[in-house]
């Protein structure tokens, strides 16, 4: 290869390091990483921890290669919405085929290392989550139906189940509960974001429910979605990821998250129009916090499990 | 004969990333080798005599 192919292949802009790191979605990332590590630290039994850590940099690099596959076939898409235009692909930094060629490898090699240090369940789990998010979600749910990010929303919630089987090697009621989780709490938190993002996604012709059945329809389905949410979040209380600290901040947030919930889907329009969504608003920034914190209880309960504290 | 060329603008503008890939890979070979001594560490490699052997000494 001579150096003009070279420079004829980096007319469109020069890609940095920062760029392939921005096509693994770092932000999402770091919601899997902490999910994971939940599901691990939790799960009866344990690891090694340079192994746990070594589960959960697999997971994170499985979740940051579903975003790059995601980013690939969703290019054209990207380039309409104003809140994506600037991603690596769209912006002209990375090549399309780069980002796939990124994703394939990566997938491979998360879910073949995932495999080789705990244990090939795991593996698997892991496996399904990135076809899940690239395929079932991107290429085939997102530009289909309205209901997208509630089947969508399952591959971020498929992290700590992956953690709970790098340990235990298997599925119970409790990584399922984590699982109910994120899965249900997804619905409310994107739906809440579409009320104030609209244009965007109506822009891409990306079917969101918004768009499709309206406001009013979404506004009460955020609510149908936070009450299905708050009995799976207090059910987990009482089983093995459970106890008092947790009980505690699932009633207090799920009472908070359910109440906001009851205002979306009752206000008006036009008053939502003119305060600029900011109870929409709210209710997206306190959705970030609740997810936080159920987990974040279900650490603290595993943590005070050796002083004979955590649980029932 | 050819003498050492000027880098090329190419290889001062892709150093970045030439870097971060290298720091990714060193990073990759420090993983698998910790990982190897804590899985052997944890299941010792454990061999046993060979009966032949044993009585031959």
């Amino acid at each position: 290869m001579t150096d003009a192919s070279f420079d004829t292949q980096t007319a469109t802009g020069e890609a940095q390091f920062g760029d392939y790191v921005a096509l693994l979605k770092p932000r999402v990332m770091s919601l899997v990483v902490f999910t994971a590590a939940v599901g691990l630290l939790a799960a009866p039994g344990g690891v090694h921890p340079f192994i746990a850590f070594f589960a959960v940099l697999c997971i994170a690099i499985g979740g940051g290669a579903s975003g790059a596959l995601n980013m690939w076939y969703d290019a054209d898409i990207d380039r309409v919405m104003k809140r994506t235009a600037s991603r690596p692909i769209p912006s002209g930094r990375v090549a399309p085929q780069e980002a796939l060629a990124i994703g394939l490898t990566l997938s491979g090699f998360s879910v073949i290392m995932l495999g080789l240090a705990t244990n090939w369940v795991a593996a698997a789990l892991l496996a399904f989550t990135i076809f899940f998010y690239a395929v079932i979600y991107t290429m085939w749910l997102k530009r289909w139906t309205p209901q997208n990010i509630v089947i969508g929303g399952a591959a971020g919630a498929f992290p700590p189940m992956i953690g709970w089987a790098a340990v235990t090697g298997g599925v119970s009621v409790e990584s399922v509960l984590m699982f109910a989780l994120t899965f249900l709490w997804t619905p409310p938190h994107f739906w809440a974001l579409a009320l104030f993002m609209n244009a965007d996604y109506e822009k891409a012709g990306v079917p969101m429910l918004t768009v499709t059945h309206g406001r009013k329809t979404t506004r009460r389905h955020i609510l149908g979605y936070t009450v299905l949410l708050a009995v799976f979040a207090v059910a987990a209380a009482f089983t093995g990821i459970g106890g008092p600290v947790y009980l505690a901040v699932a009633l207090v947030t799920n009472a908070l998250f359910l109440r906001g919930a009851w205002i979306i889907a009752n206000r008006d329009e036009g008053d939502a129009r003119a305060d600029k969504y900011r109870t929409e608003k709210r209710f997206f920034a306190f959705s970030l916090l609740y997810l936080f914190l159920h987990f974040g209880a279900i650490l603290a309960e595993a943590a005070l499990r050796p002083w004979g504290m955590g649980g029932w | 004969m050819t003498s050492f060329r000027e880098p090329h603008e190419l290889h001062k503008r892709r150093f970045g990333r030439n870097l971060g890939l290298g720091l990714v890979l060193a990073i990759f070979v420090s993983l698998v080798f910790g990982l190897t001594i804590v899985k052997v560490s944890q299941n010792p490699i454990t061999v046993t005599p060979q009966a032949g052997t044993a009585e031959g000494n």
